[in-house]
């Protein structure tokens, strides 16, 4: 392989990792949010789900602001296309996005009941609209989505925003909503204690067993669908013009790589495993840290599914197919490249070696007692 | 209003806003540093109580800066694409850097700030806050850079193949003196920031009676680091119009609303009513000499009129108009030579022929008259940028007048002797925010028509969405901001209101109450 190939397919590795430390780290405070109104059973108990998570939510959400601006600089193309043409869901992701930090910081500053449960519901809204948007849009690119270039590559997209919710997409989107709840109540588990670990345990084991049926019918569902095929193109280190190849769509294209290479099949079994293994542990009510660690490889593998099932496609056109977005034509350029994966290579230890410390100062449960404690100075 | 106008709306509306938390979050970051620093070092835990109050109003401004952020970035996506994709090699690669290495380190520790005082020890605690503060400069540090780039496109080229600017240099990228001079200037104008909200509140609780020994030793730290930050703005934005003159002299001359050039030293307009229209700036009021010396810094080079400069504009879009046939045939024939050839010798004026689309949409066959036009199109709205930078320049030395009465008075403590010092301290909070706005809309609204200077009009930047789609994005934006603003204005007076009190253990609360007699500590030297 030539160099830029190679450095093209670690950016798409470095894309997949980003997805997937978003999906892991703001995913189960994604999660918690839509939980704590569930398990939480009175104010205190609300109070302590949301602050298991309330000193890293905002590290973690920079998972989403590194992976934009990932996209924007090692797939420019990819940036422009999906998130120009999934214009109406990426402003719902932001408006719900705001509900976070408002929710955060607002709900406790009142003792009014009725304040505090509006913002529960906004805390909810906040944590369930941005898991399912992932999902569908996930279950959008999956499918390919209408787009083409002029000669000038300017983009004409074709699709509509209620055409996003598509039956496919929506499945997508519920594996997503399920997995991340599944995540949040392991998480959740980890840092509480007693009748709230307890029920935690127990939503996420509902939740597990959603995700493991529903992905399940989306890997059938998925086989069943048009999938897409590269015929040529203008070789994997050419210069990136999205106009340069020719692309079939092929039934079944989603399974293609793994009828090619079986080995790949590991990785929605690892999803199985995972999910499967979680759902053990949490039934047993044994090593609330090793399931926390399962329940993260499940929600990994299965954006790794999604990943390998594309490959070697980012965004297929639904419309124009040979204008599909793959990983040998709309990346930045070599130079770029290789910029940003010194800076990665730099950067990512030292964030998760700080990240690391954190999670270790901030050990051991959240309590009734604590918040109670500590009333004003906790959410 | 057409995609362009209602995109460009959306960002300006959803950029000044973002900037409303950003310069405050800047400020009050070193501030809440200078303070814990005290603490750590004398041990007097009344410095703390004023980290940990002062970090409250820093927490709620924070989360609303992020939240606020995480759309600008977006939008570059989802209104910007063409852009995105043309610049996305370069532009995109300092937003990345930005998310690894400032904004992961901002968010990060600023959970801890809040969480850890129990569990860190004193040193620790305070490395968290550095690390803070070092997070929000780094993270302004990146995104001018990009900034910087859009103003000076410099270390880059096109490639006719991937239609798209590559990097060619990117430490000149980094090195880009157009993005260190903004960056200083920017950071500083947040500290000035910082430290008005700290005085301004200071004296309310001065003139209410409150809160003396917090409100006193508040007022002394953002004087001093106030003084030395808005006489470092100032200075700071003499630099950055040096290197404007140099880079962007069409800006330059709409900052002065100059439309003839004059024989050097030129003039300063100190006031004036910009024509756009007439091409004339009537009733200016001048100062001889002065815009040649800040501008130049020197008595012999000459600034170029706005007229001189649409002359020149006007051969580059001609030169452009070539490219960009060249450019057509090489996109459907990339190995014709004699287009390769016509292309490589117009290249640099490209941006000017992309000048052209919206005028004559088939751009090769453009008339002189369409040219002129085009050429014309290249001033940006003067009196904007005239007015914007009059206004921001007059607050700059308005602070420094301020910080330094404040600052002498608190040396010779004296800072709540007078009551109508303390009055105009506390009605001056809006102030620097305007100054922050202002300078935006100088910097950005004098860049246009385009987004990269010279090279990427922003009519042609914008995605191709439907106009209603941006329409109703900017409804839901300005609902979803409004109530925003609400929740902060109400969420900050609450605190404030509350005051330091709150966040305080008992013993505390008595040592800090109003009986204490005033300047019994030794208030007014916060370094020892």
């Amino acid at each position: 392989m030539n160099e830029y190939a190679i450095f093209r397919v670690i950016w798409w590795a470095i894309l997949g990792v980003l997805l997937i430390g978003l999906a892991v780290m703001d995913g189960f405070d994604l999660g918690a949010a839509m939980l704590s109104p569930i398990i939480g059973k009175t104010d205190s108990e609300r109070r302590v789900v949301i602050n298991t998570v309330g000193p890293v939510w905002e590290g973690n959400q920079v998972w989403l602001i590194l992976g934009g601006g990932a996209i924007f600089a090692a797939w420019p193309m990819l940036y422009a296309v999906a998130f120009s043409g999934f214009y109406f869901a990426m402003l719902l992701l932001l408006l719900a996005l705001i509900l976070r930090p408002v929710g955060f910081k607002f709900r406790s500053k009142l003792p009014s009941t009725s304040w505090r449960n509006f913002w529960d519901g906004a805390l909810f809204v906040g944590g369930l609209v941005p898991a399912l948007v992932y999902g569908v849009a996930f279950g959008n690119v999956l499918q390919g989505v209408p787009f083409t270039f002029d000669n000038f590559l300017r983009i004409t997209y074709s699709g509509t925003f209620l055409g996003l919710f598509n039956p496919f997409a929506l499945l997508c989107g519920i594996v997503s909503v399920s997995m991340l709840m599944m995540h949040g109540g392991a998480y959740v588990a980890c840092k509480t204690e007693g009748a709230i670990r307890a029920r935690a345990r127990h939503a996420a084991g509902i939740a597990a067993i959603v995700t493991i049926i529903l992905f399940a019918l989306a890997g059938v569902w998925a086989a069943h669908l048009n999938g897409y095929a590269v015929k040529s193109f203008a070789g994997t280190g050419a210069p990136s013009d999205m106009l340069a190849k020719s692309v079939t769509r092929v039934a079944g294209g989603l399974m293609a790589n793994y009828r090619a290479v079986p080995i790949t099949l590991a990785v929605p079994a690892i999803a199985f495993i995972c999910a499967l293994l979680t759902l053990l542990l949490l039934r047993r009510a044994r090593r609330p840290g090793l399931t926390f660690i399962t329940s993260g490889l499940t929600v990994a593998a299965i954006i790794g599914t999604a990943g390998v099932s594309l490959f070697p496609f980012l965004l297929p056109s639904s419309s124009n197919p040979s204008a599909s977005l793959i990983v040998w034509d709309s990346s930045s350029g070599l130079l770029t490249l290789q910029i940003m994966l010194v800076a990665t290579v730099i950067f990512l230890p030292l964030i998760l070696l700080y990240t690391s410390w954190i999670y270790y100062v901030l050990r051991g449960p959240v309590t009734v007692a604590h918040i109670e404690r500590n009333d004003h100075t906790v959410y | 209003m057409d995609v362009v106008a209602l995109s460009r709306l959306q960002f300006g509306l959803t950029a000044l806003y973002h900037f409303l938390f950003i310069p405050l979050t800047l400020g009050l970051a070193v501030l809440l540093v200078i303070m814990e620093v005290v603490f750590v070092t004398t041990g007097k835990t009344i410095w703390r109580d004023m980290v940990k109050f002062w970090g409250v109003l820093f927490g709620i401004n924070f989360a609303m800066g992020v939240a606020t952020g995480i759309t600008m970035e977006f939008q570059f996506g989802t209104n910007w694409a063409y852009y995105s994709h043309y610049v996305g090699d370069i532009f995109g690669a300092p937003l990345a850097i930005e998310g690894l290495m400032a904004f992961f380190l901002e968010a990060t520790f600023v959970g801890m700030f809040f969480f850890g005082w129990d569990r860190l020890s004193k040193v620790q605690h305070l490395i968290v806050t550095v690390m803070v503060a070092v997070g929000t400069n780094l993270s302004a540090l990146w995104i001018l850079i990009a900034n910087g780039w859009m103003q000076h496109p410099v270390g880059a080229k096109f490639s006719i193949a991937t239609m798209s600017m590559q990097v060619s240099d990117f430490s000149a990228v980094l090195m880009n003196e157009n993005a260190q001079d903004k960056f200083v200037h920017t950071a500083a104008a947040g500290y000035v920031v910082g430290s008005m909200f700290m005085l301004s509140i200071s004296a309310i609780y001065l003139l209410m009676g409150r809160h003396r020994a917090i409100a006193l030793r508040s007022m002394t730290v953002a004087a001093s680091f106030g003084l030395a930050s808005s006489l470092a703005v100032v200075s700071l934005g003499d630099a950055s119009g040096f290197t404007i003159a140099h880079d962007q002299p069409m800006k330059m001359a709409a900052i002065e609303g100059m439309w003839q050039t004059e024989p050097a030293p030129a003039s300063f307009n100190v006031v004036g009513l910009p024509d756009q229209a007439d091409h004339v700036t009537r009733d200016a009021l001048h100062i001889p000499w002065a815009l040649g010396l800040i501008a130049t810094h020197s008595t012999t080079t000459p600034i170029l009129g706005i007229d001189q400069l649409v002359r020149q504009n006007a051969l580059r879009v001609a030169s452009g108009e070539q490219a960009y046939g060249a450019l057509e045939t090489l996109r459907a024939t990339p190995t014709d030579a004699a287009a390769l050839a016509t292309f490589n010798a117009h290249e640099p004026d490209l941006g000017y022929g992309l000048l052209l689309k919206t005028i004559d949409p088939v751009v090769t066959d453009a008339t002189p008259a369409q040219i002129q036009q085009a050429a014309w199109a290249s001033v940006p709205p003067v009196a904007t940028v005239f007015w914007s930078f009059r206004i921001m320049v007059g607050l700059g030395f308005y602070f420094i007048v301020l910080f330094a009465t404040l600052f002498y008075r608190a040396c010779t403590r004296k800072l709540d002797s007078a009551r109508w010092l303390l009055y105009l301290t506390a009605y001056s909070l809006p102030l620097p925010w305007i100054a922050a706005e202002l300078g935006w809309t100088t910097a950005e609204v004098g860049r246009q028509p385009w987004t990269i200077q010279g090279m990427l009009p922003t009519a042609l930047s914008v995605s191709s969405v439907p106009a209603m789609n941006v329409a109703i994005s900017i409804a839901a934006f300005v609902i979803a901001y409004s109530a925003l603003f609400v929740v902060e204005m109400f969420l900050m007076v609450r605190t404030i209101r509350q005051g330091p009190g709150r966040t305080q253990e008992a013993p505390i609360l008595i040592k800090n109450s109003p009986i204490l007699p005033p300047a019994s500590q030794p208030a007014s030297q916060p370094a020892e």
